[in-house]
């Protein structure tokens, strides 16, 4: 029997005995995320939505090709030697991620796990490179207008939107993950469970995923023995601000306080007084590319040491909206450590 | 730290509550003044054309269709350039209400899936808004016909 | 053909349209903040709403008072719908509660459906700056 690396801590945590590294990372955003404060990490910005295509679609796509394009030419690792590629976006079946990427010739497993399936495709690539790969490709993408035609409203219906609603985020991040690297180190992941408090409006994300956001975190710290305090950053896929607010409150209220090192990508990324995005960004790209563009930069540069990246999704569709279905959350964390 | 006495997702109710308390409001005073007098505007503008259309001797039904030609024009037109967005998110109802919304909600679609062609795309989506309104307000309108038909029949055998 | 302006813009007849259709969108702004309809569910409210009080009589003295501030909100073409449908029935029987109410409103749903086509030929849709 060949050695398996990878050990099951506690319920759900799983360790890696030789962690694979982070290799190298790519982003690309559109014209909203380019006046954000995160505007100088990305490796590219737009500045227009439609990228020279005809539909919102092919330009996500485009955007999600384009990502990829970028991180392997970054990495140096020619595309024969990726073993394969997990990569998702928001759209239906997955168009995005298959349409983008079926010229780049690489196995590839399409993911979904709504605004998750950044730390989800990380953490399935991190097991590949554990068991048999030596590189693997990660990509998500969204786009704020695809997502809004297929989950809201018409772009041009002249409607308000709620305060507590979040903007998706257009843009998207890719990651190459290799077997023997320098860091920074995947060094655990927690798959979390789906979480369903019984929230019901879709123009409030960040409360359907908050609690599903601090059930994977205890576990975490439950499964690790870790505290809080270990990671240097705790940092939630896009939550947005009322999701960071409650999920600091829930954490507080089992024993956890995470004010000083905890904050949201979807936080990060737009700047809320002079944007006007209510309560933050969202979508696949949003964790993708904040952790591709900043995240990652400062791992690197050593401003961070020791991250806990925990995206989360809300797993839910406009026919289960129009069902009356509340809105199942999902949360995974992944342990990077430099 | 009183770290049980206030948990949030203790249960599903009780999570309902405290996110209702936690996510902030519309500024629902600024959001009424602002559909107030927008709404009243366009509203005005459709007297005035209303008013000109009689002083050329037209009757009130026709003048009413001269209105609702013009309103829908004018908002397919502003929806067209990409500003009825705008007016939207300033004054939400304001907007919606007149007749202004209605058109809005059939040219945004319609514009929307232009990028899955022109008869199902543009064609075929062009309702997805505004078809639950003729749905509701012609089946509305058929029942109102038929009550007031056996109400009169009723009253024309009665006498 | 002379055309009185003073008529046109008699400001009363303006005044208490003014007042009457802002008061009805305010009605639909608190739909919106208080509750979680979406705008095609409140346009339907309102159409079926103007549609009933139409057939009731009701709305009737609404339009009388404030003209196009009762009939340019989508109550008022609901309104409309009831009266072609009543006027149908007078004319023509029972198909005329069929025909009416369409027949009434026929300009407006005809200008929207061409305007809307009119307008997705020639413009595409742009991503909200805000």
């Amino acid at each position: 029997m060949e050695m398996i690396f990878l050990k099951k801590l506690g319920k759900q945590t799983i360790q890696f005995d030789t962690p694979p590294t982070i290799l190298e990372c790519a982003s690309i955003v559109g014209p909203k995320e380019a006046q954000g404060p995160l505007a100088k990490y990305f490796d590219q910005t737009l500045d227009d939505e439609f990228w020279g295509e005809k539909s919102w679609e092919k330009a996500e796509s485009k955007i999600i090709k384009e990502t990829v394009n970028t991180v392997v030419s970054k990495s140096g690792v020619p595309s024969e030697q990726i073993d394969c590629c997990f990569a998702g976006d928001l759209l239906n079946q997955c168009i995005s991620s298959s349409f983008g990427l079926r010229e780049l010739n690489i196995p590839f497993f399409g993911v979904f796990g709504a605004c998750s399936t950044f730390v989800e495709s990380l953490s399935l690539g991190s097991i590949c490179i554990e068991s048999y790969a030596n590189n693997v490709l990660c990509a998500t993408s969204s786009h704020f207008c695809s997502a809004e035609k297929q989950f809201r409203f018409p772009l041009e219906l002249g409607n308000q939107r709620p305060p507590t609603s979040q903007w998706t985020v257009t843009g998207a991040g890719a990651t190459i993950l290799t077997k023997s690297g320098q860091g920074p180190f995947v060094t655990c992941i927690t798959p979390g469970k789906i979480v369903d408090m019984g929230i019901k409006d879709a123009n409030n994300m960040g409360a359907a995923m908050a609690p599903a956001f601090a059930d994977t975190v205890i576990a975490h710290f439950l499964d690790t023995g870790r505290s809080p305090n270990y990671y240097d950053a705790i940092i939630s896929g896009d939550l947005g601000y009322i999701g960071k607010d409650i999920a600091i409150d829930i954490l507080r209220s089992q024993g956890y306080n995470v004010k000083s090192n905890y904050n949201d990508c979807g936080v990060l990324i737009f700047d809320k007084a002079s944007q006007d995005t209510h309560a933050g960004g969202s979508g696949c790209g949003c964790c993708g590319s904040v952790f591709s563009g900043y995240l990652f930069k400062q791992l690197q540069e050593r401003k961070i040491k020791k991250l806990l990246l925990v995206a989360t999704g809300a797993l839910m569709n406009s026919t289960s909206s129009q069902q009356g279905e509340s809105i199942p959350g999902i949360a995974h964390a992944i342990s990077i450590e430099v | 730290m009183n770290s049980n006495s206030s948990n949030p997702i203790e249960s599903k109710q009780k999570y309902q509550q405290y996110v209702d308390k936690k996510s902030p409001n519309s500024p629902i005073w600024k959001n009424c003044f602002n559909a107030f007098w927008v709404g009243g505007l366009i509203c005005t503008i459709g007297q005035i054309i209303s008013n000109i259309c009689k002083e050329r001797g037209l009757d009130t039904t026709t003048s009413g269709t001269i209105v609702s030609i013009i309103l829908i024009g004018i908002a397919a037109f502003l929806t067209g350039l990409n500003f009825f967005n705008k007016i939207g998110k300033f004054a939400g109802a304001g907007s919606l209400i007149p007749i202004t919304g209605f058109a809005n909600s059939i040219v945004s679609p319609a514009m929307e899936y232009k990028s899955e062609g022109y008869v199902m795309g543009v064609g075929g989506k062009m309702f997805t808004v505004a078809g639950p309104v003729l749905v509701f307000g012609i089946s509305a309108s058929i029942l109102v016909g038929l009550v007031y038909l056996i109400f009169n029949t009723q009253s024309i055998t009665l006498v | 053909m002379d055309i009185d302006w003073i008529q046109v813009f008699n400001w009363m007849s303006l005044l208490k349209c003014f007042v009457v259709g802002g008061a009805l969108c305010v009605i639909g702004q608190i739909l919106i903040d208080k509750t979680k309809l979406t705008p095609a569910r409140i346009l339907v409210i309102f159409v079926t709403t103007g549609a009933i009080l139409g057939g009731l009589g009701v709305y009737k003295y609404l339009v009388d008072f404030a003209g196009s501030g009762a009939t340019v909100p989508l109550t008022g073409f609901g309104y409309n719908l009831a009266k072609g449908a009543i006027e149908g029935v007078q004319q023509s029987g029972i198909v005329g509660a069929f025909t009416g109410g369409v027949k009434a409103s026929a300009g407006g749903i005809a200008a929207a459906v061409f305007f809307g086509y009119i307008a997705s030929l020639i413009s595409k849709p742009k991503m909200k700056k805000q």
